[in-house]
């Protein structure tokens, strides 16, 4: 513990906008990925344990499109939608087959589906780590901002996450499908009793679900190793950030992802050998003062 | 309605008979051809980040074992490997090691876990006390250096920490003193070896330097996805430089997440653990990252050694690291061991191992020598500077062994080992 250091962080402006800048990062990263099992849970009420898998294999097609077309955007983009089709098939072949089982008969499908695609990413990318590449577009000097050091890249990752969180909560709240969905979420015998086709309605929530967390995969390539097994790392910290939003709110999944980037951030200054463990107190906390989560709904 | 079985011998019936028949038969040809084969259990860290290293061990061995049975093998037995994944899981390590020996019948044992494996290893190895056990990544020095840690039929044919914590400091301190750098940073990974190893490193460092004054030290996880709160907190120390043992899929992702800070313009950093296909797997190596030599074509600079490291590349189409070369000299001193000892047998062959001295491409002055502690001195250090194209590392200074010895049996006391 080093509360002096913290202390002089804090009263720093360098230390703060650095600190805070890469909480920012590390949150938002998280968010995309947590929206997904947020928004999922929301409405189908399944908690997808398989959700990693979707953000490692987002980075592996991205890598792979960046290898055969030198475009990151083209890449981001393919990871994307690769992913939002896996959502599909996923939800339209296995998940759905287990609705209204038992929450283990829902486990071990999910855990099925990370062992045989992780395996599957041995086979057809190999065991070992691979490394993307930073763009060159990106391959540029960091800016100083009141002395704080903030990388373009991570400024333009912050902007894509906090425009697809300013989207997919329009999407929710504006547009039909949105309605509908938060409907389904709410009462999901009504939303069907009045001629909703909910089968595409669940299809369509883990596209979105899925490619949300292949985004997230996408973007972080060119910083991150991609290796089998690498999902399940975000999968833990994507559940914090669920239970401590709320379970099935997104403005819950964006306000608990950036509290755990900035305790990362500033707690690795204050507390080096204890990060996790305040994020695991912070959550405890909060779950000891509000059960249902900062927004979520009590059952 | 009833069924009227037909007389003779049903299809199930005779093809039961056939299958045990042709089990009768072959039963003898299999037991011997069983026996003939001399199983040796490999496990190490096949998958994830840490594959790299791993899959390396693997490629090594796979070439040993093809040169020894090409030479007749071990006591006139061909050799074939078991290969296991322990996903660098400790409980996974003891369980395989348990299982190859007590299942798979695996007669000699090639640990290449990391340390965080290896000591789980270390305690089958001791339990079981009929088989001989080489580890060949484990760089922890307590391993063998403990007493009560090292185990009568277990070896370890490895860098040392502690060898390379004098070599590097050496040399490190040299560097400092001529730059002046004498704030550092320490970032190494939360484990045994991270932790024993950077401590190491700081106590000599700071005695051949007593300036050095360490500024901040973070402690990522073995692979952590996401290092950017761990830079920064090193960026904001302002060290002048920094002192890492991450490595294989963790450097990579420091080095690519660092380089987006411009980590490496604003202190000099140092590694004792920058491999070739770390410095591949880069796509933006920042030159002037001081490094030990993990494996290099061109350090030891002998015929031998680039041939080696040659062969490797040809088959497996990717540079050898410094896992690969220590898998090679195990079955190298497995050859030369049970050539003296005749005999599988632990205590024998443990006996055999034990003070033995073998020529290889891989020795200071082409020779290592597995000592009386078990563990291997003698093997090439060097430290230089990266390069971002091959041969990736210049202006290599090779570590002075008398010096390493000298200081390690000063450390060895200070931890009252001796």
């Amino acid at each position: 513990m080093d509360l002096t250091a913290l202390g002089v962080c804090l009263t720093t402006s360098a230390c703060v906008v650095t600190q805070a800048t890469s909480g920012l990062i590390v949150g938002m990263l998280l968010f995309l990925v947590a929206a997904g099992v947020t928004l999922i849970f929301g409405v189908l009420k399944i908690v997808n344990f398989a959700h990693g898998t979707f953000y490692m294999l987002g980075g592996y097609v991205a890598y792979t499109t960046l290898n055969v077309t030198d475009s990151y955007a083209l890449a981001v983009l393919s990871g994307t939608l690769a992913t939002a089709l896996f959502g599909v098939l996923f939800e339209r072949f296995l998940i759905s087959r287990v609705y209204g089982s038992n929450v283990l008969m829902q486990l071990l499908v999910c855990y099925a589906v990370v062992l045989i695609f992780d395996d599957v990413v041995k086979i057809v990318w190999g065991p070992e780590f691979h490394a993307m590449g930073m763009p060159p577009a990106f391959q540029v000097p960091p800016l100083f901002i009141a002395g704080g050091v903030v990388p373009p890249f991570y400024i333009a990752l912050i902007g894509i996450t906090a425009l697809i969180a300013i989207v997919l909560s329009l999407g929710l709240s504006m547009t039909r499908i949105g309605k509908t969905v938060r409907a389904a979420a709410i009462n999901p015998q009504m939303v069907s009793a009045l001629g909703v086709n909910t089968t595409l309605l669940f299809a369509i929530v883990f596209a979105v679900g899925g490619g949300l967390a292949g985004l997230a995969g996408a973007l972080a390539a060119p910083v991150r190793s991609l290796s089998p097994g690498m999902g399940f790392s975000v999968l833990i910290e994507s559940f914090i950030v669920t239970v401590i939003g709320g379970m099935g709110s997104i403005a819950g999944a964006l306000v608990a992802a950036l509290l755990i980037g900035l305790v990362r951030g500033f707690g690795t200054i204050g507390f080096p050998q204890f990060t996790d463990g305040l994020i695991y107190i912070m959550m405890i906390i909060i779950l000891l003062l509000r059960p249902q989560g900062l927004f979520g709904r009590r059952s | 309605m009833t069924t009227t079985r037909k007389p003779g011998l049903s299809r199930r019936s005779t093809l039961a008979l056939m299958g045990a028949g042709a089990a009768t038969f072959a039963a003898p040809w299999v037991a011997r051809a069983d026996a003939n084969i001399l199983r040796i259990g490999m496990q190490s860290i096949l998958s994830g980040p840490i594959a790299l290293l791993g899959n390396s061990s693997r490629n090594a061995l796979m070439m040993e074992q093809d040169r020894i049975n090409a030479a007749g093998g071990f006591l006139g037995r061909q050799i074939e490997f078991l290969f296991r994944d322990s996903k660098g899981q400790p409980q996974e390590s003891a369980r395989i090691a348990r299982e190859l020996v007590n299942s798979s019948g695996c007669e000699l044992l090639v640990d290449s876990e990391a340390s965080s494996g290896a000591f789980a290893v270390q305690e089958v190895i001791r339990d079981l006390g009929n088989v001989v056990c080489i580890h060949t990544n484990s760089e922890t020095s307590a391993l063998t250096a403990d007493p009560k840690i090292r185990a009568p039929t277990a070896f370890r044919v490895a860098r040392q920490g502690v060898h390379d914590a004098v070599a590097g400091s050496i040399y490190l301190a040299d560097f400092s003193k001529a730059r002046k750098l004498n704030k550092w940073a320490t970032c190494s990974p939360d484990y045994a070896y991270g932790r024993d190893t950077t401590a190491q490193y700081l106590q000599f460092l700071k005695q051949f330097n007593p300036d050095i004054e360490v500024v901040t030290d973070a402690w990522p996880k073995l692979g952590q996805p996401d290092f950017t709160e761990v830079i920064t907190k090193l960026i904001q120390a302002k060290p002048q430089a920094l002192f890492t043992l991450l490595y294989a899929g963790d450097l990579s992702a420091f080095v690519n997440q660092a380089n987006v800070y411009a980590l490496f313009s604003q202190m000099t950093v140092a590694t004792p653990n920058v491999d070739y296909p770390v410095m591949a797997a880069i796509k933006n190596l920042p030159a002037g990252i001081q490094s030990a030599t993990r494996y290099l074509e061109t350090f030891p600079d002998t015929p031998a050694n680039k041939e080696w490291g040659e062969a490797y590349h040809k088959r497996w189409n990717e540079r050898p690291t410094t896992w690969s070369w220590q898998c090679t000299v195990a079955m190298q001193f497995y050859e030369a061991g049970i050539k003296k000892a005749n005999t599988l047998e632990a205590k024998a062959l443990s006996a055999a191992l034990t003070g033995l001295k073998i020529n290889t491409p891989f020795g200071a002055d082409g020779t290592i020598t597995m000592r009386d502690d078990h563990t291997t001195i003698n093997y090439a250090i060097g430290w230089g500077q990266t390069t971002p194209k091959e041969p990736f590392m210049v202006d290599i200074k090779p570590a002075d062994w008398g010096k390493i010895i000298e200081l390690e049996t000063e450390w060895k006391k200070q931890q009252k080992y001796i």
